[in-house]
């Protein structure tokens, strides 16, 4: 246990230092969620009828941007693990005696740290806009956790994706195609009750619904999550299990 | 043809054993029935011109690529049922670059010492003593990307062998480099076998390297290994001043000078794309 450890987080690492050595990448992906709250945030915040009307429509979009902006970023991940194979870095990890869980779930962990960058910008922006957030240290920890948990589980269906399609061009058509789904099919910037009966199914099998849900529980000074933490936090981690169980059995195989 | 196979030259506790080890891609049967033994302490090369099933080879007994058919042990345990044992006792210097870019070169030193795990108290010392040794200090802190082509071997040499492995694996280790660091590299292969008393396997287009530092080798043609010997007793087939450069064009049928391949591969190249 103890080495499946230091070998999980010896991956985590070493993405967690590329990240120091170039800043910049983090930076340029402040942009787009301030971008969202500012103009589409404030435009929209115009129209009735669009948010639960205890809550401003600001408030109920802060959560909802902050976990797309933690998606865009983990939906890609998948690029850099096929540039890892181009280049031949995959090897270094393949070759190794880590157990290949371990490589994956070490991948994953450092999207999740890497997705906190996110929320720091989320939540100065949303402060900034008069979104009444709570800070409260568990409730920021509870929030931590949820975008961990979900950008562990997007990077590695990134992974997944990665391994069947193999190519960079091909993932780069494929990455379009699938953020959009996953965003709009979600609680992210309207309820699911303004959606026709069939998406509202879609977007109840959609993780990153819970991941918003959860939340508006716990950034929201008066939030409440509808599913219940408890549900919210079960949905991630079970479905984030499961892709990093189904990435283990691919990912070695991307070097054939 | 390869049952025939000659096995000479010194053979000590084998560290390596393959029987009719084969991989098929589709229709094509990039290795076909290869059985060979390595001893322990043996430099042991590989030869063949392109796509004669060298990396395919080195792939499978790396655990990188599962064979079709056969079976091998590899560091004394089965190259299939075993796989992880074999990694834990293996080094392996792919074609393609390994070592990150991104990181420094003692952060990428690093994440192999983990990934090996090489005991936490010795870590520094092994890094350092690496580092040393293949000339890094210096430029430890330096982005790997700004390495030259040498750095960056020795390098990967020393992530491949922190954890003091068995069997080296260097897939085309001087390809690209110039005469400095392919010599550089080839004192280093030289000094692990020394230090560690490590076999190693190697693959090489380099005629004259080949003949300086292996203690025997492998002919590939087609998949098949055509002959397993010295380099001395390759060239004593073919008379007194034979070259194993003439070794490779008689068992071959083709010559061994990189350039011609290049042009044979881009002469092909190019009839595809005007067939």
């Amino acid at each position: 246990m103890g080495a499946y450890l230091t070998q999980l987080l010896a991956v985590a690492d070493a993405e967690l230092r590329k990240l120091r050595h170039d800043p910049w990448e983090l930076a340029s992906r402040a942009i787009q969620p301030v971008l969202w709250l500012l103009l589409f945030g404030n435009v929209m915040a115009r129209v009735r009828g669009l948010a639960p009307r205890t809550v401003p429509y600001l408030d109920f979009l802060a959560p909802g941007i902050l976990a797309q902006s933690a998606l865009f970023v983990a939906i890609f991940y998948g690029i850099s693990a096929i540039w890892e194979r181009d280049l031949g870095v995959l090897h270094r990890y393949l070759v190794s005696p880590a157990p290949r869980s371990a490589l994956v779930a070490g991948k994953a962990l450092s999207s999740g740290a890497r997705a906190l960058s996110q929320a720091l910008v989320v939540y100065l922006c949303a402060a900034a806009l008069g979104v009444r957030l709570s800070l409260q240290p568990q409730d920021a920890a509870a929030a931590i956790l949820l975008i961990a948990l979900g950008a562990s589980l997007f990077s590695t269906f990134s992974l997944i994706i990665a391994c069947i399609v193999r190519t960079r061009e091909r993932f780069m058509g494929i990455g379009q195609v699938l953020t959009m789904p996953i965003f709009f099919a979600s609680n992210a910037i309207y309820p699911i009750a303004l959606m026709p009966a069939w998406l509202q199914i879609v977007a109840r099998l959609n993780p990153l619904t819970y991941e918003v849900d959860g939340l508006r529980g716990v950034m929201l000074l008066d939030g409440a999550s509808v599913y219940g933490l408890g549900r919210d936090f079960a949905v991630l981690a079970l479905v984030a299990l499961l892709m990093i169980a189904v990435a283990t059995r691919m990912y070695p195989r991307m070097t054939e | 043809m390869s049952a025939t196979v000659e096995q000479q030259g010194p053979i000590g506790a084998p560290v390596i054993e393959t029987f009719g080890l084969t991989r098929r891609f589709g229709t094509l049967t990039a290795v076909d029935a290869a059985s060979l033994r390595v001893a322990r302490g043996e430099i042991f090369g590989l030869i063949g011109p392109n796509g004669a099933g060298k990396s395919t080879l080195i792939k499978m007994l790396t655990t990188m690529l599962p064979p079709s058919e056969g079976r091998a042990t590899v560091a004394g345990f089965d190259l299939r049922a075993q796989a992880a044992e074999v990694r834990r006792r293996i080094g392996y210097v792919p074609q393609l670059l390994s070592a990150d870019g991104e990181l420094t070169g003692y952060e990428n030193l690093l994440l192999s010492a983990r990934l090996y795990l090489v005991p936490r108290k010795e870590r520094e010392q092994r890094i350092r003593d690496a580092l040393a040794l293949m000339g890094l200090i210096e430029v430890r802190d330096r982005l790997v990307r700004q390495y030259s082509g040498g750095m960056i071997r020795r390098l990967e040499i020393a992530q491949s062998t922190l954890h003091s492995p068995a069997i080296i694996f260097l897939d085309e280790p001087t390809e690209g480099l110039d005469p400095v660091g392919r010599h550089t590299v080839w004192l280093h292969i030289l000094d692990l076998r020394a230090r560690l008393g490590a076999a190693v396997v190697v693959t090489t287009h380099y005629m004259d390297e080949a003949d300086m530092l292996c203690d025997r080798i492998a002919l590939l043609d087609h998949g098949r290994i055509s002959v397993i010997d010295t380099p001395a007793a390759l060239k004593e087939r073919l008379g007194a001043h034979a070259t194993l450069d003439d070794v490779f064009a008689e068992m071959t049928g083709e010559s061994s000078d990189r350039g011609t391949y290049r042009d044979v591969r881009r002469a092909r190249r190019a009839a595809r794309e005007h067939a």
